[in-house]
């Protein structure tokens, strides 16, 4: 059977090329891996070789031709047993079609491939405490402690491992007692090699086993960013739903006390903008035990982010058999009617502090703890504003591409019609953070700063 | 001219000297190095060998024909094929214990998807972008994945399907299932720092993993000599105490026999190995390769002189195999193959709500 043989594309972006030269004549043998054609592409000249056994036919195109779109029959290849005189000269197929849609501005109309989007069902809500349950007083250090020792009884499959969790008993003392009650095998130190281990814990997530791995501080798990973003976030994507990796990624995010611009950072945002990831950032000692044990059960990679500050805060805890709160659910911290403070993390403390002081000025604040990053209660956010018609944002982290912004485009695009002021960020200044005391304060997000956002957007300064 | 595809080194032997034997401290780090350069190839039945056979000449086959509709634009983006490799992929696999064992690689895992005898229609539809993909046409020639082969893709970032390998071997080990992890990675990621971070701890820890330096000479188009200042790669594991293997990977005998002791001393809870498959890639690092690093003889040398699919014909011919057999053979699998694009090319592509499928597995 005779074969005809196409201009080829020999890069991701070749529409046409040139044929260069032929290196073969019309009655040549060949073999499969010979050189038929030289061609040159948008990026290089590049060999053109048999596939097939046979011999070479009629030559269509001429050597020399330039813009020879890529599909077009430049000569015909016969089999064994065919007569070659016979080839017809077939006409030059049309090159492959341009990409469509490229750089079309959307505006607010949906995309063809959003109109696709599955509707996000309502996250569920918190489930109740049953009257009379008791409240302990316990630290968040603890209660990350408990929720991390109650799933690894629950569940073989989970393990711990990190820079100093076993033997040293956790750098923060999260994972105090771990060793003792699960052993080496469950609660393993590494070596300071981020990287490495991360990538070790996603191989195990996607062995069947459900990781836990402690960065003694997000700032070196940028070492190890590539194994949460492209290894766990992306594969199960990649592979069409077949690789699951059930991983939480955990540790101390955000400043802490006059550590320096490279142990105080908020990578709250930049996990928060891939898909693929789920983000928690929880505050008090009952979220941050029932989200951690939500977090392990969770069948996607987990990212949890903590705060050295907070670990040593007591606050209210239901002693509860299984307290498992709901991903995804942001929650009222303070109800309020005048103005809205959304936060997370450490911030939601200063907030708190924020409306104290605003209600003795008469401004009753809304305060909203988003708890999960990603995927963002929105719903939370808008029907706050709905009430509220003002908005601020108080977050510990720079103002730039931050989860505040994310929240003031949030509010134009959907919540646009009910706003009486502009959406306003409070964040920390865009700088690395410095060492100095009173430079660091000057730098960092307090509730001062909150207080005056609040007022200005109520229009009471 | 670079080193790969030479049949062995003379630096391979002065480590095993005579006088060195269990008493030396070294002698883990060169004793399966030494058992190998004993008896080097394996001894195949005629059965088992008309299946490499077979098998490698179905991935040369199917790779041809990747290389032709990518030229038809049928396949896009990035292309890495696997022709001149396939003995090591083969051989390795060949080894193993299915069901049980793992297997990770880079993005050049055409071939060790085929050795595992995956139907070929889901791979070439995976390159064509299909639903019918194996990874419903989400991860194209890079990213793929068989769970059901205990196959974990398909890892495109360089290198880090040596650290997730890592992972897979701590997972057997966890739970006790005799398994071990083959990872495969190029002479180009053995640069990477990841690579001996995984190396500690996988010694630390005494994981059941193979590591598997495909060394086909270039670091896309970076000849080993001038990217690697130990070139020597089965020596790379030695500051971990990891033992190294130095194997011709154009034979697909030597790299089986290498496999089996290899895999023996893994699986009796010895710790990782590092093997070096040296081998020859005649094709360009990716499709958008014009191939200017090196002379087109020094191809056509390897293709004359060191083929592995030739090597193993002429074996069979020599076993009493006749030229008719073995074209019957070559038909079957052109046929096999054609049938495989046939079904790539006319395959619907995924439905556009698949676009924001899989993306998490739960929803909250």
């Amino acid at each position: 059977m005779a074969v005809e043989l196409k201009m080829p594309a020999l890069s991701p972006t070749m529409e046409e090329g040139t044929l260069a030269k032929w290196l073969v004549k019309e009655g040549d043998s060949v073999s499969p891996g010979d050189i038929l054609a030289e061609i040159e592409t948008d990026k290089a000249t590049m060999e053109f070789e048999a596939i097939d056994e046979g011999t070479v036919g009629k030559i269509m195109v001429a050597e020399g031709t330039e813009n020879v779109a890529v599909g077009t029959v430049i000569a015909m290849l016969s089999g064994e047993d065919d007569d070659v005189s016979d080839a017809a000269a077939a006409s030059p197929a049309k090159a492959t079609a341009d990409v469509a849609g490229e750089g079309k501005d959307v505006g607010r109309e949906p995309s063809e491939a959003e109109l696709t989007r599955p509707v996000r069902a309502e996250p569920k809500a918190d489930p109740d405490i049953p009257h009379g349950t008791n409240m302990a007083s316990v630290t968040v250090r603890e209660a990350l402690r408990d929720a991390m020792a109650e799933e690894m009884r629950r569940d073989e499959r989970v393990f711990v491992m990190g820079e100093e969790v076993a033997e040293y008993q956790g750098a923060y003392k999260v994972t105090q007692g771990l060793l003792d009650e699960f052993g080496p095998k469950r609660v393993i130190d590494t070596p300071i090699t981020e990287y490495g281990f991360a990538g070790i814990g996603t191989g195990a997530a996607m062995g069947g086993l459900r990781p836990i791995v402690e960065f003694m501080t997000f700032n070196f798990a940028m070492q190890a960013i590539d194994h949460i973003i492209n290894s766990a976030a992306k594969t199960n994507y990649m592979s069409g739903g077949q690789m699951r990796c059930p991983i939480v990624f955990r540790g101390p995010n955000g400043a802490a006390s006059r550590v320096g611009a490279q142990h105080s950072q908020n990578y709250g945002p930049w996990y928060a903008s891939v898909p693929g990831l789920i983000v928690i950032a929880p505050y008090d000692a009952s979220d941050a035990k029932g989200l951690m044990k939500a977090a392990i059960r969770c069948e996607d990679p987990v990212v949890f982010l903590e705060n050295e500050l907070v670990y040593g805060r007591s606050f209210e805890l239901p002693e509860l058999d299984d307290h498992v709160l709901p991903i995804g659910k942001a929650r009222i911290v303070r109800e309020g009617t005048d103005v809205t403070i959304v936060s997370y993390s450490i911030g939601v403390g200063l907030s708190l502090e924020a409306a104290e002081q605003l209600a003795e000025q008469g401004i009753e604040a809304e305060v909203i703890d988003l708890r999960t990053l990603r995927p963002l209660d929105t719903r939370a956010v808008l029907d706050s504003l709905a009430k509220t018609n003002r908005v601020i944002v108080a977050e510990e982290g720079w103002p730039t591409c931050s989860i505040a912004s994310e929240i003031v485009a949030l509010c134009m695009e959907e919540g646009f019609d009910h706003l009486d002021a502009p959406v306003l960020r409070v964040c920390n200044e865009d700088v690395p953070l410095p060492y100095a005391a009173n430079l660091e304060k000057l730098a960092l997000l307090d509730s001062a700063r909150i207080v005056a956002a609040a007022k200005r957007v109520c229009y009471a300064d | 001219m670079a080193k790969p595809a030479r049949t062995r080194k003379a630096a391979a032997t002065p480590d095993t000297g005579p006088d060195k034997g269990p008493t030396d401290p070294d002698f883990e780090l060169h004793s399966l190095q030494a058992a190998h350069v004993e008896s080097p190839r394996f001894d195949a039945s005629d059965e088992q060998l008309m299946g490499f056979y077979e098998q490698m000449l179905l991935i040369r086959r199917f790779e041809e024909k990747a290389g032709q509709l990518y030229g038809l634009g049928l396949i896009g983006g990035f292309c890495h094929l696997y022709i001149g490799q396939e003995a090591v992929a083969v051989g390795l696999q060949s080894a193993l214990s299915e069901g049980k064992d793992s297997v990770i690689t880079g993005y050049r895992d055409h071939g060790h998807m085929l050795a595992y005898g995956i139907d070929p229609n889901v791979i070439m539809a995976e390159l064509t972008g299909r639903q019918a993909g194996i990874s419903k046409g989400k991860g194209g020639s890079m990213h793929m994945f068989s769970t059901e082969h205990k196959f974990y893709g398909g890892h495109g970032i360089v290198g880090a399907q040596v650290a997730l390998g890592g992972g897979l071997a701590l997972a057997h080990k966890y739970n006790e299932d005799g398994g071990l992890c083959l990872a495969y990675f190029g002479d180009g990621a053995a640069n990477q720092g990841q690579v001996y971070e995984t190396f500690n701890m996988a010694a630390l820890w005494n994981l059941p993993i193979v590591f598997v330096i495909e060394n086909n000479g270039y670091a896309m188009g970076t000849a080993v000599k001038r990217s690697s200042a130990e070139t020597e790669f089965y020596r790379r594991g030695t500051a971990f105490r990891i033992p190294g293997m130095d194997v011709n990977g154009m034979d697909v005998l030597e790299v089986r026999a290498a496999a089996e002791l290899a895999f023996a001393h893994v699986r009796e809870g010895k710790g990782p190995v590092l093997m070096e498959l040296n081998t020859y890639r005649y094709r360009g690092h990716s499709m958008s390769d014009p191939a200017k690093y090196r002379s087109r003889e020094e191809v056509q040398e390897q293709r004359d002189h060191n083929d592995p699919i030739e090597r193993l014909k002429k074996e069979l011919i020599e076993r009493g195999k006749s030229e008719d057999d073995i074209k019957a053979i070559d038909k079957a699998i052109r046929a096999r193959v054609a049938q495989a694009a046939d079904f790539a090319e006319n395959s619907p592509e995924p439905e556009p709500f698949e676009l924001y499928t899989d993306v998490l597995v739960e929803s909250y």
